[in-house]
């Protein structure tokens, strides 16, 4: 490699972190957000068997699961203003990011839920728990547990696909790669710092993942 | 009198498993319930803590009069609160350490504050043996000493009356006694026990009253002493000699 390829490396870099901060670390943080409480709240209703809801929750699923994330990006941003519908590039980003990747988590915090034997649900009830209680001392802990993994799976995912935004004009870390290699014609070098970049963001991610599973791990062993 | 149930009747998918069972059990008893597997005792059991619903069936409670079908909650919850329920698998709350699944329910639905809470449960896991492994996990635990806990955290309640699912079938031989042990202990003390088991030694020498049951309903009831050197019916009789055939321990 050349200097003048050094150089547009190192110049570009303060630029492209300064996007990863301001732009895909929130994006990531709050499309995340909505698909945990989207998560919860579907897989909850499923598990609790909540008439009608329940129907409409397996609805949202296969949509969502049955269509491509970049296709959904499109049919927010640029199909809904044909019926009045108009988001700006970054609150639609998040809204699909979070209800695509809702759906996933949804079934991985429904299959945890599962995972919790009902003896421990009956045992709450002898001891006058009431339903509420019973979840949030019992079922949701254990659940969240045996969760955690996919749901890390899910986060470390969301990083990635938050460079799809860059689609529906929202200037992220990728969107910038893009516009700097535009003026200096350096695809590889570019494309493979901004690459290096998201796998430094999911390698964070990746230790934090093994250090709260040591930390959930303290309860010994999920037996039932 | 502390609990009778007349014309206890439920069905799973068109299957009748409790064909009308009517069942007395007295302050202070230690009634054992017996009968081949398939024989609805553990069903019958959970109707009357309301884990299943009856069908159909009336249950007098500690002097108050239930219509097990169509309880409300709040009769289930002041049923509940006299009474104990030890599971066949202990089912302790899993995320919790021993003094925490004993405190839990007194904290939660019983507003105990936490230090009184504490005193109790540390007491009822001293009458089990199990106050020095108050910190522990149940996954560190062995299953009896599960079980003991799991007694403990029923005897925290205060109840009136403990309900026993087959609290030794899923324990290791060798664990089995000191399950037994507490249990004995329990009735010795007067507490009120309905117990479906299959220790039949724990039966003839421990509860004062036998329900035998085969196919949904009862078939014999009455003082133990008298079910095990006289039994009535010829499916009690052919119950008891299966079990002295397998066992040989029961000696009169």
């Amino acid at each position: 490699m050349n200097d003048r390829v050094w150089r547009i490396l190192i110049d570009s870099f303060p630029k492209l972190v300064g996007y990863a901060v301001k732009v895909t670390v929130p994006l990531t943080v709050l499309s995340f957000a909505l698909a945990m409480a989207i998560s919860v709240a579907v897989a909850f209703i499923q598990y609790a068997k909540v008439k009608v809801l329940s129907g409409l929750c397996r609805f949202y699923i296969w949509i969502i699961r049955g269509t491509p994330l970049l296709v959904q990006l499109y049919l927010v941003f640029y199909g809904m203003p044909s019926i009045g519908i108009v988001l700006e590039a970054f609150p639609a980003a998040v809204i699909v990011l979070g209800f695509n990747e809702g759906a996933y988590m949804a079934e991985s915090v429904r299959g945890a839920l599962d995972s919790v034997n009902v003896g421990q649900v009956e045992a709450g009830y002898c001891v006058r728990m009431n339903y509420l209680q019973i979840m949030t001392h019992i079922v949701f802990p254990q659940a969240f547990r045996v969760a955690f993994p996919a749901l890390s799976n899910s986060l470390i995912s969301m990083v990635k696909s938050t460079s799809l935004a860059a689609t529906i004009t929202v200037m992220e870390m990728f969107r910038q790669a893009q516009v700097i290699n535009g003026r200096v014609y350096e695809s590889l070098a570019l494309y493979t710092e901004v690459a290096l970049i998201y796998l430094a963001i999911c390698t964070i991610l990746t230790f934090l993942q093994h250090w709260g599973e040591k930390k959930l791990a303290r309860f010994g062993g999920n037996k039932a | 009198m502390m609990l009778e149930v007349m014309e206890v009747k439920k069905s799973f998918d068109g299957h009748e498993i409790l064909k009308g069972i009517d069942m007395t059990v007295n302050k202070g008893d230690v009634a054992a319930i017996l009968g081949p597997s398939g024989s609805g005792k553990t069903t019958l059991l959970r109707c009357l803590n309301f884990l299943e619903k009856a069908d159909s069936g009336e249950m007098i409670f500690d002097g108050e009069h239930f219509d097990m079908r169509s309880a409300k909650r709040r009769e289930i919850a002041r049923i509940r609160s006299k009474t104990a329920f030890v599971f066949q698998n202990y089912n302790l709350f899993l995320n919790k350490n021993v003094l925490n699944n004993v405190t839990l329910g007194l904290m939660t639905a019983g507003k105990m504050h936490k230090a009184e809470a504490k005193d109790r449960a540390m007491n009822a896991l001293e009458k089990v043996g199990m106050a020095d492994k108050a910190s522990s996990y149940p996954s560190q635990l062995s299953g009896g000493q599960q079980q003991r806990v799991a007694i403990a955290r029923g005897l925290a309640q205060d109840p009136e009356i403990i309900y026993f699912d087959e609290p030794t079938s899923a324990l290791d031989p060798e664990l089995i006694g000191e399950v037994l042990t507490v249990m004995r202990k329990l009735a010795d003390e007067g507490m009120t026990m309905l117990v479906v088991t299959h220790e039949m030694e724990f039966a003839r020498s421990v509860s004062n009253h036998v329900l035998f049951m085969d196919e949904g309903k009862v078939v014999e009831q009455g003082p133990s002493a008298e079910f095990f050197a006289h039994p009535k019916e010829q499916r009690s009789r052919d119950f008891i000699n299966t079990i002295l055939s397998k066992n040989g321990n029961i000696t009169e």
